[in-house]
């Protein structure tokens, strides 16, 4: 359809970008300004310094002889420039779409340096279909990374926040205490529940007392694992107090008709600490007649 | 058949307290037998608490859930306290999970505690309170 020879466009391409690269950066930095895509968190000499590296990159994956097609994704330095490049905003929490739109904003920088080059309307038109297939692979390939390099942090950051959140503490002889923070679900349950046994075990403790002053809501669910985790510590041999649970928690709970009869429960850790203190101090087992007391 | 099949787990009399424990690779047969052996000397006994030591058992399945349960209502209705003693974490978190929760049966946490729970104690003196 197009009678410009490949070799040709890519010629064109690599002297606009050796020669214009000065001026295509400035550009693009000044359209990613325009659009409000960066904001405050990055500098505009950062910004020309990304610029100037990926521009570099684009030619070295024009001067190579990948095909169009794959050089975004084949071309080592051009692929690292852009990994780069979409890391670093995904690192700064900029949007995924603005992340791609700046990758594609290049795209106009570029061709308005081509257009002063090249008069020839056919060549012309090749030379931006190529500059389109190439960009458009850059933004893809920008928003790809972006979303894994999220998925990274992510994860990372549940698993700091499952270490974090999960201590197990002695607060007297033979009584433990575990403050719950945050939301608890089957996974966080499974933790604190393995943690609080192994911990019983070790400390050969009469009573464990579960804070949940930090716990955001209880519903249904959240009741059930904290059922199991008791019933868990009793089957050990020892009993549990649960403490923390505010005015409005306990409206919750008995509205939705949880029946946390069986279970020791206080206002306050202080309050739970000294029913724990008063089980301890009563030898005994597990059990009705303990969380009777 | 009337002669109580040996059931290979030996009951120690401490005491007034009847002391066995569970091995594992438990299968019905020898749950069966232990539990019959057990309510016999129970009743010839009449001792007034039992212990059974579990810390052996790293798999505790309905079954012997089940047979932990009906040896604790049947020990109470012939005038027993059964304890059970020395569960291992793992094993609670998997009768949680599995919805056994073992109602009604008193639990401690080593054989030693469950002894005292019985009121049984090392030595001539009582313990002293809260202090260990």
């Amino acid at each position: 359809m197009v009678s410009v020879s490949e070799a040709a466009v890519r010629d064109h391409l690599t002297s606009v970008l050796a020669d214009r690269d000065e001026e295509i950066a400035d550009r693009w930095v000044q359209l990613q300004i325009e659009q409000g895509a960066v904001g405050s968190s990055i500098s505009e000499t950062e910004l020309r310094g990304e610029a100037d590296a990926l521009i570099a990159a684009l030619r070295a994956g024009l001067e190579s002889d990948l095909p169009v097609a794959r050089v975004v994704t084949s071309h080592e330095d051009l692929r690292a420039a852009v990994t780069d490049f979409s890391l670093q905003r995904a690192r700064l929490g900029t949007a995924p779409t603005v992340t791609s739109l700046a990758v594609l904003s290049l795209k106009e920088a570029l061709l308005e340096s081509v257009q002063r080059r090249v008069a020839d309307t056919d060549e012309l038109l090749a030379v931006a279909l190529t500059v389109n297939r190439l960009l458009d692979a850059a933004g893809a390939l920008s928003f790809d990374i972006y979303v894994t390099g999220r998925e990274e942090i992510i994860s990372r950051q549940s698993r700091q926040l499952m270490e974090l959140s999960t201590p197990v503490v002695q607060l007297w002889r033979h009584v433990l205490a575990v403050p719950l923070i945050g939301t608890l679900d089957t996974t966080r349950t499974q933790v604190v529940m393995e943690n609080l046994l192994q911990a019983i075990q070790t400390h050969e403790a009469q009573v464990a007392i579960i804070d949940i002053t930090g716990v955001a809501a209880v519903d249904t669910s959240v009741a059930q694992h904290l059922m199991q985790t008791v019933n868990a510590v009793r089957l050990m041999g020892a009993d549990c107090v649960i403490s923390g649970i505010r005015p409005a928690i306990a409206q919750t709970i008995a509205q939705l008709g949880i029946d946390l009869s069986t279970i020791l429960t206080r206002t306050t850790l202080a309050d739970a600490l000294a029913a724990a203190v008063r089980i301890t101090d009563a030898p005994g087992v597990s059990g009705d007649q303990a969380a009777a007391r | 058949m009337n002669a109580p099949v040996p059931a290979g787990v030996p009951i120690l009399r401490l005491g007034n307290v009847l002391v066995t424990g569970l091995l594992d690779e438990l299968d019905d047969k020898t749950a069966r037998a232990f539990t019959d052996e057990l309510t016999e000397r129970i009743a010839t006994e009449g001792p007034a608490g039992v212990l059974i030591d579990i810390s052996r058992l790293e798999i505790i399945d309905s079954f012997v859930a089940r047979t932990l349960s009906e040896l604790t209502t049947t020990a109470r209705l012939l005038g027993a306290r059964v304890v059970v003693a020395g569960m291992r974490p793992p094993v609670a978190i998997t009768l949680v999970e599995l919805g056994l929760a073992l109602e009604g049966v008193e639990t401690a946490l080593t054989a030693e505690r469950g002894m005292q729970a019985l009121g049984w104690y090392h030595g001539s003196q009582p313990p002293e309170r809260g202090t260990r």
